[in-house]
């Protein structure tokens, strides 16, 4: 599996605003802690190292 | 005089003048400065297989402090080699049950039951000193069986010297001074190791700045036989993280995380100690402290564990956190690699060079374990803001999801480390199973009768499955016994297929000593075993 950084998720805007209703009303720390457990759930449901990997070079390029 | 620096718990060695002390220097072929666990061992090892071995402590018996209370099912394995695993196991307590909190909160439980067909558990809860003691215990009853080992209590080593092929020692004693020469000198004496500061080698690492107070209190309240561990415990002062574990005779180990910035004395004052022992174990608990003490905790080794005829063995070579309890075990591990190569090369068996492969093996031991314990450190007492809040974010959801279970790290247990690729592993056979490979320590059995391990003796062992055993007793001198397995008759639990077999017919393994894997085959062949054998004892190169 490689990873995949072309466009997959539908309906972006509906995805991007359902991201942020999770935070809503959250502080700063809250957030944070969303942020990680979220990372958590989906590194594992990805699990593939090597995507794994190769994701956190693509975010660490920024 | 001779500094006491800790009292006794066991008093197994008093002092007692020897001539030698009057007369010039002698030669031993082997001195051991330190008597703790690990020298002890190696003692043990070497005297068993006939070299004399000579053991200098600057104490009389077993430091108090229990220190280590946690021991491996390899280390057990290996006390039943030198004969000291029944008494460890009969005296340690057995437990299967943890729980992790995080605060008040349960966050998960766990049960490691044993995998069946091990004749030894994962591991037991035993005092330091009980350790100890059965090791020396296995010595005099060695000794009284012609084992040629002598330890020396009150001997302590001031002075070393190096010439060519020998070393001088300074020791002192309640009489005086005295002078003895060693052709082998390993250097068992603890993580601050005199023996490797007056050689002025370096022990570099990594210190955690943190300081955990230890508390082992004698309690007959009913607390159950589990391992509680608390991350960011909800009982005041407790500091960053706690462990309550049992031992035997009634005594549980408390530790507390205390942090960095501490003041130790007024730490280890009695009722402070009490105040937050209390505050864990709840009102109207009866107890006693038996032993408080604060550790910080370094992850560091030499570079290399051999240097020419001193070799270091045990703390004096690495040093790790607790986290995984990963000090004695690895360190027993440490001689019994050492002791048959040692043993070998005395004899004039092996070349020397046979022991550079102990540094190599044994210092990537060294590396896994100190991996290991930083990482679990690393966990318990996260170095960073967002380290925290993965930290924790973890223990949130391994409240409810068993993906998130594995990642909680309060310390993972010791298995023996693999010599995967290392110079002295022969040829493998493809399609056998990947955890008896060379490099491998064997896999525990249960045979028609008794146990795999117990039929491997600390000599280098043919074990045929199912195949005919090339008849070989010794190359080049190096004695070889043989054992050989029936699956239809001797494999009553299918294990030894399971762990030597898997979906082939047959096989031939190489067992070296130390009940690692040499090399093995899906046929017999009496020049490989001959071949793989040279190798594994350093003769490799002259094939
Ligand atoms: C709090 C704590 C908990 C631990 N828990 C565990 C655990 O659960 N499991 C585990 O496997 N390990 C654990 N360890 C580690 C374990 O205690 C050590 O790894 C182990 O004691 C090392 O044994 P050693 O023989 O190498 O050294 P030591 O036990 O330090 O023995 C060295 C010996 O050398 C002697 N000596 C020193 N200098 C001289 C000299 N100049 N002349 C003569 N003799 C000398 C000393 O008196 C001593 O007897 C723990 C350690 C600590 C601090």
């Amino acid at each position: 599996m490689t990873l995949n950084l072309e466009p997959n998720i539908a309906d972006p805007d509906g995805f991007y605003d359902e991201l942020l209703q999770a935070h809503e009303g959250l502080s700063k720390s809250e957030s944070d802690a969303l942020n990680a457990r979220l990372i958590l759930v989906l590194c594992n449901h990805i699990g593939d190292r090597d995507v794994l990997r190769n994701a956190l070079t693509a975010a660490r390029k920024g | 005089m001779v500094d006491v620096r800790y009292d006794i718990a066991f008093k197994l060695y008093p002092y007692e003048k020897v001539a030698a002390q009057e007369a010039t220097a002698q030669r031993h072929p082997v001195v051991i400065v330190g008597g703790g666990p690990i020298g002890m061992a190696c003692a043990l090892d070497l005297g068993r297989k006939g070299t004399p071995v000579l053991v200098l402590d600057d104490h009389e018996g077993v430091g108090q402090g229990s220190r280590a209370i946690c021991f491996a099912k390899r280390t057990l394995e290996i006390a039943d080699r030198l004969g000291a695993g029944d008494a460890m196991v009969d005296k340690g307590v057995q437990w299967n049950v943890g729980k992790v909190f995080h605060g008040p909160d349960r966050v998960f439980e766990f049960n490691l039951q044993p995998e069946p067909g091990h004749k030894r558990p994962a591991f037991i809860n035993l005092q330091q000193p009980y350790f100890e003691k059965f090791l020396v215990d296995a010595v005099r009853d060695a000794q009284a069986q012609g084992a040629p080992i002598e330890i020396r209590g009150q001997n302590a080593v001031t002075a070393m010297e190096r010439h060519g092929d020998f070393v001088t020692l300074e020791i002192d004693t309640p009489d005086g001074p005295y002078t003895l020469e060693a052709d082998w000198l390993v250097a068992c004496d603890g993580a601050r190791s005199p023996i490797r500061d007056m050689m002025g080698l370096s022990f570099d690492g990594r210190v955690f700045e943190d300081n955990f107070l230890i508390a082992d209190v004698k309690m007959t309240a009913d607390f159950p036989t589990e391992r509680w561990f608390w991350f960011e415990p909800p009982f005041k002062d407790s500091g960053q993280s706690a462990l309550l574990h049992k031992q035997p005779d009634d005594i549980w180990r408390i530790d507390f995380q205390l942090g960095w910035d501490i003041d130790r004395e007024k730490e280890l004052d009695p009722a402070n100690v009490r105040a937050r022992v209390d505050a864990m174990l709840g009102d109207g608990v009866d107890y006693e402290l038996e032993w408080t003490s604060i550790y910080t905790f370094q992850c560091r080794r030499m570079k290399e564990f051999r240097h020419g005829n001193v070799i270091f063995a045990g703390d004096s070579a690495h040093q790790v956190s607790p986290f995984g309890a990963r000090g004695a075990n690895s360190g027993i591990q440490d001689t019994d690699n050492l002791a048959w190569k040692l043993d070998l090369v005395i004899k004039g068996l092996a070349p020397d060079s046979l022991l550079d492969s102990y540094s190599a093996e044994r210092a990537h031991g060294a590396d896994e374990n100190i991996l290991n314990s930083s990482r679990a450190t690393d966990f318990l007492t996260p170095k960073s803001e967002t380290s925290k809040i993965f930290r924790n974010a973890v223990l949130y959801l391994a409240r409810q999801h068993a993906f998130a279970r594995p990642l909680v790290n309060s310390g993972r247990l010791s298995v023996p480390c693999v010599y995967d690729d290392m110079p002295l592993n022969g040829v493998d056979a493809p399609g056998l199973p990947e955890g008896t490979r060379p490099g491998a320590s064997c896999m525990d059995a249960p045979l028609d009768e008794g146990f795999l391990l117990d039929r491997l003796p600390g000599k280098f062992m043919i074990m045929a499955i199912n195949t005919e055993a090339p008849k070989i007793t010794e190359v080049d001198g190096v004695p070889v016994g043989t054992l050989s397995l029936r699956t239809e008759s001797h494999d009553p639990t299918g294990a030894l297929v399971k762990r030597y077999l898997g979906e082939t017919e047959k096989a031939l393994y190489l067992i070296r000593p130390d009940q690692h894997i040499a090399a093995r085959w899906t046929r017999s062949t009496a020049q490989g075993v001959r071949a793989a054998l040279l190798r594994a004892i350093g003769k490799g190169a002259l094939q």
